[in-house]
């Protein structure tokens, strides 16, 4: 049985200027310990969407299913016990400004009636889990833009909650602070079994750590399934697009295990003129030679009237054919220099 | 002229005014703030919007509001009477200061509840928390900085009010203010008893605001 079950869910907006379908029947289903994502440009509908998982948002037609129970069938009570274990958490955090980042923590458990001192022993241990037991007594607004996402996190795992709703949750935050909270969900996932469905604009955050992803568009759900396949073969005009703005320029977690091993080596400048492009001389030599190359730079610059290629390469830190490789460059008809300088 | 017997009627002057402002901020409170939270919520943009109801509250307080205090205070006169037994003197000066303060501290109330972050709200939405608990922890408790400072003005209004009140026998600074300034002329005493009222206001205004700034965890 899915964990969530969108079933030709629609959402019309009434306002002073017309209507607005936000949603256009859609349909989706999410599997319990799924890391969905959920991708549109801003105004695709998915926003509105993720507040039907959990009723904010009634939809208009159509119904959703939390373990095949369905959401329609709750009275206001029993819809207000069934979001305690729906956590959700927000672009720009949410957290009571006036409370301290123990008690913003406690303010789920005091809603499940627990008294204060087991709610604070409780809020103490998420903080932990989220890298904050020293910021306990602060408040949010003595805390930075992830810090105050942990807290929202932690907050949203104090009701023990089987998923957990992130609404734009990293769009405010810089590409470093952004992986590290995508790394914080996907140990919560994979830690306690919580079903993660992310709503975002990025595709980046969908790469990093979505094992399922729908792309939207205009209310409706363009594409579904695997995260791998759809960058392998993306089917709808829009995943296409949104692939190509994704420049990877934050490839952090891929890229991270080879930058480590290759930063603060020794780093080069080649320069080749025209009739040395034909041969493919980067490829070859790392085919030769076996060790990664790192490309910091690339560019082409018009030198009296003769194109010339420039590039800075950096050899792995632990090189021990660095010399070989700079003889095999030479070789080959390029201009070979020191470029410890560079730094990108 | 500073007989000990103006110096005593000064004295007992600054009670009235004092025991008239606290009064009257507190039960205006007692109307106000209720009907503030229920202006707030019934909104169409708040937490249970109801039409009806908000556009009931909405009425009554312009109503209040556009009628002149003094106007308003001659007009309560036989219901001040029904309540306290006499319509003159600082007791009595109590009643319309309530009915004029209630509406208007309704007002501050909701336009400070109304500062509040919807993104905070619907996070508590998010985690199950009923309306209840949304406007006692989450409404009140957010907007305290801006609802105390609106209490600071509530009162430095309704002890205005009050001054005014000596018009018509109200007792308090006001009606010692208007007795010897106005129908005697002797203008020495009025100047006293406006120093007075500006100092009290003053106190108000200064006690207030650093309350209101101790309290708000919003500044780092």
């Amino acid at each position: 049985m899915s964990e969530i079950v969108i079933e030709n869910v629609s959402k019309t907006f009434h306002t002073k200027d017309g209507t607005v379908e936000a949603l256009k029947n859609v349909n989706l289903s999410i599997e319990a310990g799924d890391i969905y994502g959920i991708i549109g440009m801003s105004g695709a509908g998915k926003s509105t969407l993720v507040r039907c998982m959990n009723f904010l948002e009634v939809p208009s037609e159509g119904n959703v299913y939390i373990k095949g129970k369905s959401l329609r069938d709750f009275s206001e009570k029993e819809l207000r016990k069934q979001r305690e274990e729906i956590g959700m958490i927000f672009q720009h955090f949410n957290l009571l400004m006036q409370k301290s980042v123990l008690e913003n923590v406690c303010f789920p458990l005091y809603i499940q009636k627990k008294g204060k001192k087991e709610a604070r022993e409780r809020a103490a241990e998420l903080l932990e889990i989220v890298g904050l037991q020293d910021k306990m007594q602060a408040y949010p607004s003595q805390l930075s833009g992830g810090q105050k996402q942990r807290v929202a996190i932690a907050r949203a795992l104090a009701s023990d909650p089987k998923i957990l709703l992130c609404d734009e949750a990293t769009s405010a935050l810089d590409p470093q602070t952004t992986s590290s909270i995508l790394e914080l969900l996907k140990e919560i996932n994979e830690k306690f079994g919580i079903t993660i469905v992310i709503i975002t604009h990025q595709m980046s955050v969908v790469r990093e750590i979505c094992s399922h992803v729908a792309i939207m568009k205009e209310g409706e759900v363009a594409e579904t399934g695997n995260v791998e396949e759809i960058f392998k073969n993306p089917r709808s005009q829009v995943a296409r697009e949104l692939i190509r703005k994704d420049s990877g320029s934050d490839l952090e977690t891929a890229a991270r295990a080879t930058r480590e091993r290759i930063r603060s080596g020794e780093k080069i400048r080649i320069v080749y003129s025209e009739n040395s492009a034909f041969e493919p001389v980067i490829s070859n030599m790392i085919l030769t030679f076996g060790e990664p190359v790192n490309i910091l730079r690339a560019n082409t610059k018009n030198v009296g009237g003769v194109a010339k290629g420039e590039m800075i390469l950096e050899f792995a830190r632990d090189s021990a054919r660095s010399e070989e490789m700079k003889r095999y460059l030479r070789a080959r008809g390029l201009a070979v220099g020191e470029a410890n300088d560079y730094v990108d | 002229m500073w007989t000990e017997e103006v110096i005593q009627m000064i004295i007992d002057g600054i009670g009235e005014t004092l025991f008239m402002t606290l009064t009257s901020t507190v039960f205006g409170y007692a109307i106000g703030l209720p009907m503030g939270v229920a202006l707030a919520v019934t909104d169409k943009e708040g937490l249970m919007p109801n039409r009806v109801i908000y556009k009931i509250l909405d009425v009554i307080a312009n109503i209040v509001r556009s009628i002149p205090f003094l106007i308003l205070m001659i007009l309560l006169i036989p219901f001040t009477r029904m309540v306290v037994g006499k319509s003159y003197g600082s007791a009595a000066t109590v009643v319309p200061l309530v009915i004029a303060a209630g509406p208007f501290i309704a007002r501050m109330v909701e336009s400070s509840i109304n500062e509040v972050d919807a993104g905070v709200v619907e996070a508590a939405r998010s985690m199950g928390a009923s309306n209840w608990r949304i406007i006692t922890r989450v409404l009140l408790v957010e907007a305290r900085t801006s609802l105390i400072t609106g209490a600071t003005i509530a009162m430095g209004t309704i002890l205005g009010y009050s001054a005014m009140a000596g018009s018509i026998g109200g007792g308090g600074l006001g009606d010692i203010a208007i007795r010897y300034g106005y129908h005697r002329y002797q203008p020495d005493i009025m100047i006293v008893t406006v120093v007075l009222l500006i100092v009290l206001v003053q106190l108000f205004q200064t006690v207030g605001m650093r309350i209101a700034n101790r309290l708000d965890k919003r500044k780092a």
